[in-house]
């Protein structure tokens, strides 16, 4: 008899503590796609500044940058030492990510999988597959819905930038032309990417398969784009932005925010440059404000004519 | 609100349900509107900026006068009287202490499915990023939703601070509250 009350109050037992349990366990979804490209969404009208080390990071964050890039060094300086460029040393990344409570990315080195599996072990909220680095792979790039942290990638065009959607980029900036502090590529590939885009909302839907192809880009992202008039993702600008003006001309041509690298902290004055670069792209259509904001930011990091580039030191030809 | 942020989204869903919406980035623009939607973005930069270009009197003075204010995200950090263990710029109009980043990093970032107080229908599918919580709501606070102990969605008379992200999500009931408000 005690037996069976035992058993009976045993199975009720279990059964409140699994009503209990299911009306109190939610589901909770990390990693997914609307999460990664849900941060991208909240960097838009914002700059994600370069720095490299925590006393560089703060000064970002004061000035008002969404975002901080933890690097070693700035691309200027890997243009200039020359070598093999490889991702920071996570202790780096550490110091920065202690300093700041704004979000903070890291680079990886193109296809270079392991790097970004440390990244993401140490919590960066963004992985940037990036060709400032030298290229580990040079044939494949990071199969990035593997991870959790999502990933931006540079491109030159539209062909690429859907390409590297298709791997599972959360967001695209254009490569420009890194720690050159001269705007121009950053500039051709903006305008190249929203030509191609343009050129897709008004093509007959049957020329599609063929502009995928000419594109090197699936079918189904091509067709997304032809009917949507935009990324998927979000459209970002980097590459050689170093003044408030660049920064506005970046976003005049259909940025939604932007990077800049070695612009900053290269030049006289960083605070006083980043914070104008800051306004100058919540107000870069006002250039009332853009004349106000430009005055006396001291001298701006020494440019380089990328004519005068040899082609094997070209970053953004790196990826495929 | 258009300073930094997610502002298009918020303007396609407001401009689906028929309301007449625009961004808004000077004293002009928020001396205008009927009601205002503070975005997700980056609340330090959003705070830095408003502090900046005299925006922060501006808007505290008309939220007294009632204008409705919806912040999501940062939205609802800047909305808030204290945020724990950082300084920042806020606007401070809502009795909320906030905890910024109280998921943890982006990688802690997620959905789920919320049940919210007085929102009829299948529970609201809830998009949260680097997402702050509500620690601490004094009266006339009224909490509307909540994960374990953390309030992620509360009401202070015209004023309406969510955790997540509606405009991320098909669902307009988010707006409907606000718009009733």
């Amino acid at each position: 008899m005690t037996h069976i009350i035992l058993s009976i109050g045993l199975t009720f037992l279990s059964l409140f503590i699994k009503l209990k349990f299911e009306v109190n366990v939610m589901e909770i979804l990390t990693g997914t796609w609307r999460v990664k490209v849900g941060l991208a969404q909240m960097l838009k009208g914002g700059v994600i500044m370069d720095v490299t080390s925590a006393e560089q990071a703060r000064i970002a964050e004061e000035a008002g940058a969404v975002a901080v890039m933890a690097l070693e060094r700035v691309p200027a300086d890997i243009r200039a030492q020359g070598g093999v460029a490889r991702m920071a040393d996570p202790s780096k990344i550490k110091e920065i990510m202690r300093a700041v409570s704004i979000p903070v990315m890291a680079k990886c080195r193109i296809g270079h999988f392991v790097e970004a599996q440390i990244l993401e072990a140490l919590g960066v909220d963004f992985i940037d597959e990036s060709e400032v680095l030298t290229p580990a792979d040079e044939s494949h790039h990071i199969d990035k819905h593997r991870f959790t942290v999502p990933f931006v990638c540079g491109a030159r065009d539209l062909g690429e930038a859907l390409r590297r959607i298709a791997e599972g980029a959360a967001m695209i900036r254009t490569k420009g032309e890194a720690g050159t502090g001269n705007v121009v590529e950053a500039v051709r590939h903006m305008r190249l990417i929203m030509d191609e885009i343009r050129k897709l909302t008004i093509l007959p839907k049957e020329e599609l398969v063929a502009e995928a192809k000419r594109l090197g880009a699936p079918y189904e992202l091509v067709r997304w784009v032809a009917e949507h008039g935009r990324l998927p993702v979000p459209n970002f600008a980097a590459g050689g932005i170093a003044t408030p003006a660049d920064a506005a001309l970046m976003m005049q041509l259909g940025a939604e925010a932007v990077f800049v690298g070695s612009g900053i902290f290269k030049s006289e004055d960083p605070y006083a440059r980043a914070k104008a670069i800051v306004d100058a792209v919540t107000y870069y259509d006002n250039p009332k404000i853009l004349a106000q904001i430009s005055e006396g930011l001291g001298e701006p990091m020494p440019g380089i004519d990328i004519r005068k580039l040899e082609d094997k030191d070209l970053l953004a030809t790196r990826g495929w | 609100m258009a300073l930094q942020g997610d502002f298009q989204e918020h303007l396609s869903t407001l401009g689906r349900l028929g309301v007449e919406a625009f961004p808004v980035k000077d004293e002009e623009g928020i001396s205008k509107v009927n009601a205002l939607v503070i975005p997700g973005g980056e609340s330090t930069t959003m705070g830095i900026l408003l502090t900046r270009w005299g925006l922060r009197e501006i808007i505290r003075e008309r939220a007294r006068e009632g204008m409705p204010i919806l912040g999501t995200c940062a939205g609802m950090v800047l909305l808030a009287k204290q945020v724990e263990n950082i300084e920042q710029p806020l606007l401070g109009l809502m009795n909320i202490t906030v905890r910024r980043n109280a998921f943890g990093r982006q990688r802690d970032s997620f959905e789920c499915e919320l049940d919210i107080k007085g929102l009829e229908g299948p529970p609201f599918k809830a998009v949260f990023i680097r997402a702050p919580v509500i620690t601490v709501a004094a009266p006339p606070v009224e909490v509307l939703a909540k994960i374990d102990d953390k309030i992620v969605l509360a009401k202070e008379g015209n004023l309406l601070a969510c955790a997540f992200h509606p405009e991320l999500t098909e669902d307009t009931r988010i707006y409907r509250l606000f718009l009733g408000l």
